[in-house]
């Protein structure tokens, strides 16, 4: 395939489309699925099957369209209008598709009115296509303008044009640390070796975090060609998408996406008619959240046990197999055809001097409307939760966000007006992460909370450094302790020292970061400890409190023979 | 080889290039506690003890495998640093049951070296006191979990000195548990030749010699050395 052809594919598939009077879009994606929508979209293929309406009206399996708390969404689009609906059943399909051929109001559903929040206020740069395209037909892809970036890039810029395209774009690492990826790139791209590497990290693990999965399985080639940019930019020839094992859905779309893109001559040998040669390969994780981290990635990629080894050496300069490897979060990939095909003035015009673009969140917790949003970097908290979101049900509080999931911290209510960028979330002691946002109500309670993510750390730490693999068991202990009311503050300042050693001595990031919510929510929310620990009082009536006073130091707990057994094990 | 110069704890100090920071810390006579790194084998990283302050490091970094460079500005003995190993050597305690009372190794154990020589005199965080067991199905050793601080020297050295790898680790974080093979008992393991070279590298008595009683098993810390220079001089062909 030339550029021209990719040109015609486009200009055909359009043509198809319009072709129909109608297209009704059923969302797809994993929360949709799980509230049937594959029932829907059968109903609807029945319905059109039946009434002879091949040619006029199309059901389009489609990606995500963001607000997952109201699935199965459907959303019909006729004639350059759109309208969505929620919560769609089969039986309401078939009134929205009787209402489409007699084109009246259906009776008893009734669409998101357009100016819906949920959807008016986003900015979707890398979501752009998802729950507009079939995410499985390359050619929705390609009418929707995708691989044009690549071809451009391909026959009209040099691998050093591409690198700077992206650092000029300011975009900054959407898995968490933030780290340029302009420099990333260059890094990689100095890096002496005859052989180099791309790898897409899909091993989102943080609770609450969908945002790779979503777009995975939403726009898997958008994925493949920021891949292909990223190996042409550095010189390398094979890329690998590491996807979490227990993301099913995404790893099929994306085999399919591969197999498509490598038949139409989008990857493979001789990309577009140019010299550059990429070939993708899919790494699926086993399970272990320690694997989102690029030397356990690396190594498990290898064939190795997912472990960590101690950087420098960085990936760019020696990854896997020893040769200069670039790591990047898959958002950041997808985020890559907008930045090289519309330019990087363009995407540095979104967003705040620091943090440019766009991000894409998973917003969740105990809000009206939970879902994927994208949203420009800087926008607020507030707005976030409050006019996006919707807000908190049922008339409660708002109390505190959890971002960054358990590498993150919390932003209490007197913080609702920080801006969400790099910088901001860094001062109030949380990250950006990858973008999951946990929303919590006066019911939740600081210390219960802390306690959940450090007893996902304790499960998921892998082991090979001493601090991580016994220090948090430890402090997960003492938090059940202050949960239980069976603590005394001689506990409170042990579980602070150990947070100090684990986040300094740790040898990797999940060690590192494992300390940041009892931090955070100590910083903001020191009184509920204290609460718990002198008064034997949870607020919020989450922890169930011992009736009996706390042993002292020295008491039975403390006692080596007392220890329970088989807990461990 | 090039020489480079350091800073070590206010002194200039020369190293060879390529050496690690452990190598020209230990050569200039500072003591510097280590579980996991033993000579001869590669390192891991993983007890976390020899940590050291670099100038220009935001954290501390391991000694052991951070390559010593021109000019780096080192700390090794900081309250801090002090205070954290001590804190490490307390969680290794917490982590298994070391009785060291009942111990085979009992005076013979870098654990309790270790321990003693950072001055921790009790642990106090709780004992996790798991239940774990002691495989003794191989005719000649023993493997008793309850001492294993998953320092995997035996791993390594069955893997890079042997070159069996009998040994590995199952499961993650704090069930980790050396396995024999794939999860058999250590005397039906087909790859095991029975060579001992783990035992001897084992830094407290999980790995130990049956018939050994309470502080009989001394481990022979010469052993590795003498077994690598040997067949660099090609000592057994012939």
């Amino acid at each position: 395939m030339i550029p021209a052809d990719l040109r015609v594919m486009a200009e055909q598939e359009r043509e198809r489309q319009e072709g129909f009077r109608c297209r009704i879009l059923v969302c797809a994606g994993t929360p949709c699925l799980s509230a049937g929508a594959d029932a829907v979209l059968e109903t609807l293929r029945q319905g059109v099957a039946e009434g002879g309406l091949d040619a006029e009206i199309e059901p389009v399996a489609s990606g995500c369209m963001g607000p997952c708390s109201r699935g199965p969404l459907v959303k019909v689009r006729s004639r350059g209008k759109e309208v969505i609906y929620e919560r769609v059943t089969p039986e309401s399909a078939r009134q929205i598709l009787f209402s489409v051929v007699k084109g009246r109001k259906p009776p008893t559903v009734s669409p998101l009115p357009p100016d819906f929040p949920f959807l008016a206020r986003q900015e979707r740069v890398v979501l752009a296509n998802s729950g507009a395209i079939n995410p499985e037909r390359i050619e929705e892809y390609v009418a929707a303008g995708g691989y044009g970036a690549l071809s451009h890039a391909l026959h009209e810029m040099t691998p050093d044009d591409v690198c700077r395209e992206v650092s000029l774009s300011g975009l900054r690492g959407r898995g968490g640390a933030g780290y340029p990826t302009g420099v990333k790139w260059s890094l990689a791209r100095k890096a002496p070796g005859e052989r180099k590497y791309v790898v897409a990290n899909g091993d989102e693990g943080d609770p609450g975090a969908y945002m790779d999965r979503s777009i995975m399985e939403s726009d898997p080639h958008r994925v493949l060609e920021g891949m292909a940019l990223a190996g042409y930019a550095i010189g390398a020839e094979q890329g690998f998408v590491y996807v979490r094992g227990e993301y099913h859905l995404a790893g099929r779309r994306l085999e399919g996406a591969i197999r498509d893109a490598e038949r139409k001559g989008l990857l493979g040998s001789r990309v577009l008619g140019s010299n550059f040669n990429f070939r993708i390969d899919i790494r699926t994780g086993a399970g272990a959240f320690v694997c989102g981290e690029e030397t356990s990635l690396m190594a498990s990629i290898m064939g190795k046990r997912g472990q960590p080894w101690n950087r420098p050496p960085y990936p760019a300069q020696k990854g896997l197999w020893g040769n200069p490897t670039l790591i990047n979060n898959v958002e950041t990939f997808a985020a890559v055809p907008a930045v090289v095909g519309r330019g990087a003035e363009w995407f540095a015009a979104i967003g705040t001097p620091k943090s440019r673009g766009t991000k894409v969140y998973a917003l969740c917790g105990q809000v009206e409307i939970a879902g994927l949003i994208e949203v420009p970097m800087g926008t607020t908290l507030r707005e976030v939760v409050f006019e996006i979101g919707g807000g908190i049900p049922s008339g409660k509080r708002f109390k505190a966000a959890q971002s960054g999931g358990p590498s993150g911290g919390c932003i209490p209510a007197a913080f609702l007006d920080t801006p969400l960028d790099y910088e901001s979330m860094e001062r109030l002691g949380t990250i950006m992460g990858s973008g999951g946002l946990i929303i919590m109500d006066e019911t939740s309670c600081m210390p219960d909370v802390a306690s959940f993510f450090l007893d996902f750390c304790r499960d998921e730490s892998c082991g090979k450094c001493a601090p991580c693999r016994v220090g948090t068991v430890e402090m997960h202990r003492l938090l059940r302790r202050i949960t239980s009311g069976t603590a005394t503050m001689d506990d409170l300042a042990k579980l602070e020292e150990l947070c100090e050693l684990v986040g300094t001595t740790s040898l990797c990031g999940l060690g590192m970061t494992a300390p940041n919510p009892v931090l955070s929510t100590l910083r903001y929310f020191r009184d509920e400890y204290a609460d718990h620990i002198r008064q034997r009082r949870c607020a919020a009536g989450v922890c169930a409190m011992a009736e009996s006073p706390a042993p002292g130091a020295g008491g039975e707990a403390l006692l080596h023979a007392m220890g329970v057994p088989g807990e461990v094990e | 080889m090039p020489v480079i110069t350091l800073t070590i704890n206010d002194e200039l100090v020369s190293g060879r290039r390529g050496e690690s920071l452990l190598e020209v810390i230990r050569e200039h006579g500072i003591t510097l506690p280590t579980l996991c790194h033993m000579e001869g084998l590669s390192e891991r990283g993983g007890c976390r003890l020899c940590i050291v302050e670099v100038e220009g490091s935001p954290r501390p970094v391991t000694a052991c495998t951070t390559t010593a460079r021109e000019g780096m500005v080192i700390r090794t003995h900081t309250t801090r640093l002090i205070r954290y190993r001590r804190m490490i050597v307390e969680l290794l305690l917490a982590e298994r049951n070391h009785y060291c009372a009942v111990c085979v190794s009992v005076g013979h154990c870098e654990l309790q070296n270790v321990a003693a020589s950072l001055g921790v005199d009790h642990v106090r965080y709780e004992y996790l006191s798991p239940r774990v067991t002691m495989d003794l199905s191989h005719e000649r050793f023993g493997m008793d979990h309850n001492r294993c601080i998953l320092c995997t020297r035996c791993v390594r050295v069955c893997d890079e000195v042997e070159g069996v790898r009998t040994w590995d680790i199952a499961h993650r974080g704090v069930r980790s548990r050396i396995i024999a093979d794939l999860n058999y008992p250590w005397g039906e393991s087909e790859t095991c030749t029975s060579c001992g070279k783990c035992v001897q590298v084992c830094p407290t008595g999980a790995l130990f010699t049956k018939g050994a009683t309470v502080g009989e098993m001394v481990k022979d810390p010469g052993m590795l050395r003498r077994v690598l220079e040997g067949r660099d001089r090609k000592e057994w062909e012939g």
